[in-house]
């Protein structure tokens, strides 16, 4: 299955400066393990040492935030984009 | 809301000036009244808080607010237009105050020259209705977050970095906060700096003025406002994304049952403050990897064999340079290190040492041992060694 992950700037250095990155998945957990498979330097970014979702790392499948649905277990499907959304500082500067 | 028959009055002068508003049924005289009886504090006079406050004081919001401590600087202005050149070296206060009065000299401007803290917070935000997050960092966002909370006060959020921007309003009545979106702040270290960050000069103006239209609509009641909402605008792409933010009942500032009821240390729970052992371990083993750019000098000028690896962007690269360093970004370094020769000292090197340090403390787990990181980066080298590149 073809899913869209759209990385956020701050990840694109990550990614060959993609800003989309085609993955397969049967849920939003495979998806990211794929995505990290291929790109290696965004797990620790992603995951903690434990291997757990970072918590200042948002997963959303479409506009759901995948906490309040099935966490890494939603599921997915052809044509779903998962937006990953850090949480980011900048303003005054 | 106040009561139209309390809302002030508008004087010929003030009609004639917001005419275009006036003809909008949906503001019409009422609308501009309660703008006029209405206040918004902007936290932070700088690339969010310039358009947002020059756009509220041109709509005519009776009373605006500006925290900031700081002084204007030519990089400040590609972005925050409300200081001119005229006004670097000034205090951001002065030159936003002088900037707004010109644009409007019906409203009543307030500046605070203080660092927002738990101490302040509190009786700062107290008279406004509504506080505008401009901040840049952490612990200031979940401070101003909190504050709102306990106060009850609409925040109208929004921040940067680089193409990409993120709106919202948070903590009002039943709706979700910015801690039910993150509950916790990312460690120091993960996330860019500013200094490797960069933004493009109008993404702020676009981010700032979608707060500032917030704020007006929150403070005359008009529309829909972004509660529960979560924009996020990609300047490159030129795409606007909404995402869903729910209020998150186990939230500790505005869940059912908060933990939090009093504003706390946000520089510890941010984590800027580790315990000092830790602090002083770090920085001890921290000086056996440095160099200083000195010492950098006499090495190379005794001969010695060394290649000296700067992890900045190319753009950057393009800026100033040591000569003869190789150019390999940060973000490339896990998929590229065996371009490196293990046989000769390497010297890692970037704008400013940080950036440098995370490589080289991925090289040492990928068996890497003979480096040094260059303290104070490039800017440093050009400071004590080679004043004729530019710095920036």
């Amino acid at each position: 299955m073809a899913i869209n992950v759209l990385i956020p700037t701050p990840l694109r250095p990550f990614t060959d400066k993609l800003d989309t990155v085609e993955v397969s998945g049967a849920t939003a957990g495979e998806a990211l393990a794929a995505l990290v498979a291929k790109y290696d330097g965004l797990k620790r970014h992603l995951y903690s040492e434990e291997g757990k979702l970072r918590s200042f790392v948002n997963i959303y499948v479409n506009d759901e935030d995948i906490r309040y649905a099935q966490k890494e277990q939603t599921p997915i499907k052809d044509g779903d984009s998962i937006s990953i959304i850090p949480s980011v500082a900048g303003g005054a500067w | 809301m106040t009561n139209l028959a309390d809302l002030p009055a508008l004087s010929a002068e003030e009609i004639k000036r917001y005419s275009r508003h006036l003809i909008m049924p949906e503001m019409g005289m009422d609308g501009q009244r309660r703008l006029k009886a209405g206040s918004v504090l902007c936290i932070g006079a700088g690339g969010l808080g310039s358009p947002a406050a020059m756009y509220l004081a041109a709509a005519g919001v009776g009373r605006i607010g500006v925290v900031d401590f700081d002084v204007v600087d030519y990089s400040n202005l590609q972005r925050q237009i409300i200081h001119g050149t005229k006004d670097v070296g000034r205090s951001k206060l002065a030159s936003a105050k002088d900037r707004l009065v010109d644009i409007n000299p019906h409203i009543q401007v307030d500046t605070y020259e203080e660092a927002l803290s738990s101490e302040n917070a509190l009786r700062l935000f107290e008279p406004y209705d509504v506080i505008l997050d401009g901040t840049d960092n952490f612990p200031t966002r979940y401070l101003t977050n909190d504050a709102c909370v306990l106060l009850g006060k609409p925040n109208a959020y929004g921040s940067i970095f680089r193409f990409e921007g993120q709106a919202s309003v948070f903590a009002t009545k039943g709706g979700p906060c910015y801690r039910c979106l993150y509950p916790e702040p990312p460690p120091p270290g993960l996330v860019p700096s500013c200094a490797e960050g960069g933004v493009l000069g109008v993404l702020p103006g676009v981010i700032g003025v979608i707060q500032a239209t917030e704020s007006i609509k929150l403070l005359t009641g008009i529309g829909e406002p972004l509660v529960g909402r979560f924009l996020i605008y990609d300047a490159l792409r030129m795409k606007f994304r909404e995402l869903k933010l729910k209020r998150d009942p186990e939230c500790p500032v505005c869940g059912d049952h908060p933990t939090v009821t009093k504003l706390i240390d946000y520089d510890e729970f941010c984590g800027i403050r580790p315990d000092v052992t830790a602090e002083a371990a770090a920085i001890a083993s921290a000086s056996q990897w440095e160099i200083t750019s000195v010492e950098l000098k006499k090495r190379m000028d005794a001969g010695d064999t060394l290649l000296i690896v700067d992890v900045r962007e190319p753009n950057e690269y393009q800026i100033n340079r040591i000569a003869g360093s190789v150019l390999i970004p940060l973000g490339e370094i896990p998929r590229r290190y065996q371009e490196l020769p293990r046989d000769v000292g390497l010297i890692m090197q970037c704008k400013m040492g940080s950036r440098s340090q995370k490589a080289l403390d991925f090289l040492r787990t990928v068996g890497f041992s003979d480096m040094k990181n260059l303290k104070g980066g490039i800017l440093d080298w050009i400071d004590k060694v080679d004043p004729s590149q530019p710095k920036y």
